[in-house]
């Protein structure tokens, strides 16, 4: 177990790497200079371009470039500045993660308790009317976009109703963040619902239940334990690489309700050409990607003593 | 990067009135309404938010282009001078600035002005901010504003590479603690207007400890107090109450409230979680008059927007101006206006926009005006367009391509000319082509006042090698005439120089105007007195917060 585990932390080396430079030769061809753009509308003075441009590196072959900044990040922990702000990244970066953070984990846990919830009562009752119910219900959800749900969302519970603000304050603070959570959580949710299905339906109808059932087992401990624990081999790995889509994928929701965290963030680092502070938030994007696909491997093992790593 | 501070408009009351009576919805209403809500009980130390994002650069003075952080570095500095409605001068920080030959300029200060911080505003605060943001070394982003000034080489190389020979401009002299001149290249009769840029801000002697350190914390001289920084949800500012400028607050302070879209501030406003909005984003332009009712703002503003043509390609390089008249007189400004844009600009008729000293109406002549018949013949006469198809390059992320469209299939169906829009994703990437001289054929352009003088709408656009002239537009017989209007004796001689200029431009027609912008905000019922400046931005210190 041990050994597996540091084997996947050295292969998250490579993988890391790539990732990184990836996105540093992405940002590079895409045309727009992040310097130029500072200067707008009206036409840059060519000698103060030339000289910011020399100051923050950025007349430097690329792959200089690259080395340069990853040299800083390993080494001193230093993600650089941005180029417009002159504000260290990792600051930017410290405004924009606890937000998304504590927004994407409460679309999480609204995913897991409602998504599981929804398709376990589909499951136990395939065929029957709260099974097509749930399925009708997952179909709607799955079917509409994240920008309609949210814009329904507001103009229904916010506009009409008055039962919420509209928008997110600057505190963030939990109650606001429901309603966010909810529709961002929601299309996640339908799929977990989903799949939960799927598995326990077709679990039910195994061996070993028939054999548990035989045993005459209490029915909580049937489906709690035996049924449940297998059921979520699929459900664990979806879930596991979702919690990084959600961190990613808030862009939507997080324009929509004006949350100031990383999707927005990233948007406004492509838009302005800011290589090192949309590397910064990738980089943290991609090990909360690793160490998740490395906590759902080992969660198998837990849940099935069959799959062993050596 | 919009330009200017602009005219505080201290004669207030009858010009909101008008602003009030230009609402839709109800005009008689809204002036009524104004009145009576004019008498309201103020409480003079209230504070209110206003919708900015977060400000692109730190917030030095010479550094600060766009607008973001221009409405806050305005609130927090105070120059030299400042312009009244009418485009008049008004002196602020200043006692007088004069000059004889408009090349020697004398500034004597106000002796009784303090930094936040306390230490007196003195000449020396002027010739050190300036100097320090000149220099090359400090890479400030509106360096190239003090390219009037006598020695602005010797700080800032035209060659990158090369070290700056001193470290201050030969121009800029002190006399006495509260006296300074400045000697120019060459005489420029507007250059006293060109002193209201926040560019032109002084800086106390704590800011060169550490420069970067003070954009984050900036101390100024002007009406407000900065508080604190919240980096992309908050500034927050407070009134600065040993303030001597005559645009003193009426209010207790203004917290800059960040939003990610312009609806989700709309929401915010009706909601009262906002109180003064900059723009209304398209989403809810047909309906903010009627949910507003009098708090909608609806008013012209000192920017125009352009089809801007590429000269350097192959397409216009010897082009016969009557082609480019052609396809000026093949767009329907009046329609498109009306119903793409939806009243939200209004058809322009010259290239300088109003409420600019020397803006005259109608100075295209017909050349704005729709005539589907002279614009073929006028193409026809001209040689046609080469290849008779046209198109527009424009930037996908700023709300551009409807009416690029309405253009084109204005053109295609007036005078046959095939015409596409040529959409660049972002701002960034069609400035990229439009500096690597790649454009194909026309671009959008736009420009907004730096100064409310015509120079600034004729001199920066079309002289030959100007900054603002990306389409490499050159005619020598308008550079001399523009040489001559920068050599006039007077401001007003200059001026009315560049009125004979603005007639001529239809004989080369260096771009197509299009329509002239307008100011689509509302404020909340917390505030009263709310109006915008030619610059578009609301006017703070005159804001009074209701009890």
């Amino acid at each position: 177990m041990g050994r597996y585990v540091a084997r996947r932390l050295l292969q998250m080396i490579p993988v890391f790497l790539g990732t990184t430079l990836l996105i540093f030769l992405m940002v590079y061809t895409l045309p727009g200079d992040p310097v130029r753009g500072l200067f707008g509308d009206k036409g840059a003075d060519p000698a103060t371009l030339e000289a910011m441009r020399h100051k923050l590196g950025l007349d430097q072959p690329i792959l200089v470039q690259y080395w340069d900044y990853m040299k800083g990040m390993i080494l001193h922990q230093d993600f650089g500045d941005q180029i417009a702000s002159g504000r260290p990244v990792t600051d930017v970066l410290g405004d924009a993660f606890p937000v998304t953070l504590r927004l994407a984990g409460m679309a999480f846990v609204i995913e897991i308790i409602l998504g599981i919830g929804l398709g376990m009562i589909a499951g136990l009752r395939a065929g029957r009317l709260a099974d097509n119910a749930v399925l009708i219900l997952t179909l709607l959800i799955i079917s509409i976009p994240v920008f309609v749900l949210a814009h329904i969302v507001k103009s229904v519970f916010a506009d009409q109703l008055g039962i919420i603000s509209p928008n997110v304050s600057n505190e963030a603070t939990w109650s606001e963040l429901v309603t966010p959570a909810i529709v961002l959580g929601s299309l996640s949710l339908a799929y977990v619902a989903r799949l939960t299905r799927t598995t326990m339906a077709e679990n039910l109808r195994s061996d070993y239940m028939r054999t548990a059932v035989a045993k005459g087992l209490p029915k909580r401990r049937i489906i709690g334990v035996h049924l449940m624990r297998n059921s979520m081999i699929p459900v664990i790995t979806f879930l596991g690489t979702d919690l990084g889509a959600l961190m990613g994928g808030a862009v939507v929701t997080e324009s929509v309700f004006n949350v100031k965290g990383v999707g927005g963030t990233i948007v406004e680092s492509i838009t302005r050409r800011e290589g090192t502070t949309l590397v910064g938030l990738v980089t943290i994007l991609v090990l909360v990607y690793l160490f998740m696909t490395l906590i759902v491997d080992l969660l198998y093992a837990v849940l099935d003593p069959r799959i062993r790593y050596a | 990067m919009r330009g200017a501070k602009s005219a505080k408009w201290v004669a207030g009351a009858a010009i909101i009135a008008l602003a009030a009576t230009a609402c839709g919805g109800g005009d008689s209403d809204g002036d009524k309404g104004n009145k009576s809500s004019a008498k309201g009980a103020v409480n003079p130390d209230g504070f209110f938010s206003v919708e900015v994002g977060e400000p692109q650069n730190p917030l030095q003075p010479a550094n600060t282009m766009e607008s973001n952080g221009s409405i806050v570095t305005d609130a927090i500095f105070s120059q030299l001078v400042d312009y009244d409605a009418s485009g008049k001068l008004e002196m602020i920080n200043a006692e007088s600035v004069e000059t004889t030959d408009s090349k020697l300029w004398t500034v004597k200060l106000k002796k009784d002005w303090k930094f936040h911080d306390g230490t007196p505003v003195t000449a020396e605060s002027y010739i050190k901010a300036w100097n320090w943001a000149a220099n090359i070394k400090n890479n400030q982003t509106n360096a190239s504003w003090f390219g009037d000034i006598k020695g602005y080489t010797d700080v800032h190389p035209e060659d990158a590479k090369a070290k700056p020979k001193s470290d201050t401009m030969s121009g800029l002299k002190k006399v006495d603690d509260y006296t300074f001149t400045i000697e120019l290249n060459a005489p420029l009769p507007y250059f006293s207007y060109k002193l209201g840029y926040t560019v032109f801000s002084p800086l106390p002697e704590s800011f060169y400890a550490d420069p970067k350190a003070a954009g984050e914390k900036p101390v100024g001289n002007g009406a407000y107090k900065f508080v604190s920084w919240d980096h992309k949800k908050q500034i927050k500012v407070e009134r600065n109450d040993d303030y001597k400028g005559a645009d003193k607050a009426k209010n207790g302070g203004v917290i800059f409230k960040n939003y990610t879209t312009l609806e989700t501030a709309y929401e915010d406003l009706k909601s009262g979680n906002v109180d003064v909005l900059r723009q209304i984003g398209p989403k809810d332009l047909p309906v903010y008059r009627s949910d507003l009712g009098d708090r909608a703002v609806d008013k012209a503003y000192s920017a125009i927007q352009t089809i801007a043509v590429a000269f350097y390609t192959d397409q216009w390089k010897n082009i016969d101006p009557k082609v480019i008249q052609g396809l000026s007189m093949g767009i329907d400004r009046d329609t498109i206006t009306k119903t793409v844009l939806q009243g939200t600009r209004e058809p322009a008729t010259g290239w300088v926009a109003k409420g600019v000293l020397g803006f005259q109406p109608n100075a295209t002549g017909d050349v704005t005006k729709y005539d589907p018949a002279k614009a073929k013949q006028l193409i026809k006469d001209g040689g046609g367009v080469p290849g008779n198809k046209i198109s527009i390059q424009f930037n996908a992320d700023g709300g551009h391509k409807e009416w690029v469209e309405a253009v084109c299939n204005s053109i295609t169906q007036s005078t046959g000319v095939k015409c596409t829009g040529d959409s660049k994703a972002d701002f960034q990437a069609d400035t990229n082509a439009r500096d690597d001289k790649q454009v194909k054929s026309l671009y959008r352009s736009g420009w907004v006042l730096d100064y409310p003088v015509n120079a600034n709408f004729i001199s920066d656009l079309f002289r030959t090698g100007a900054a603002g002239n990306q389409g490499d537009f050159s005619n020598k017989g308008l550079d001399a005439e523009i040489k001559k209007a920068d050599s006039a004796a007077s401001l007003d001689e200059s001026v009315a120089a560049y009125q004979k200029i603005e007639k001529e431009l239809v004989n080369y027609m260096p771009s197509i105007p299009l329509w002239y912008y307008k100011v689509n905000a509302g404020y909340s019922e917390k505030v009263q007195n709310v109006d915008y400046a030619q610059d578009g931005d609301p006017i703070l210190t005159q804001i009074e917060v209701k009890k």
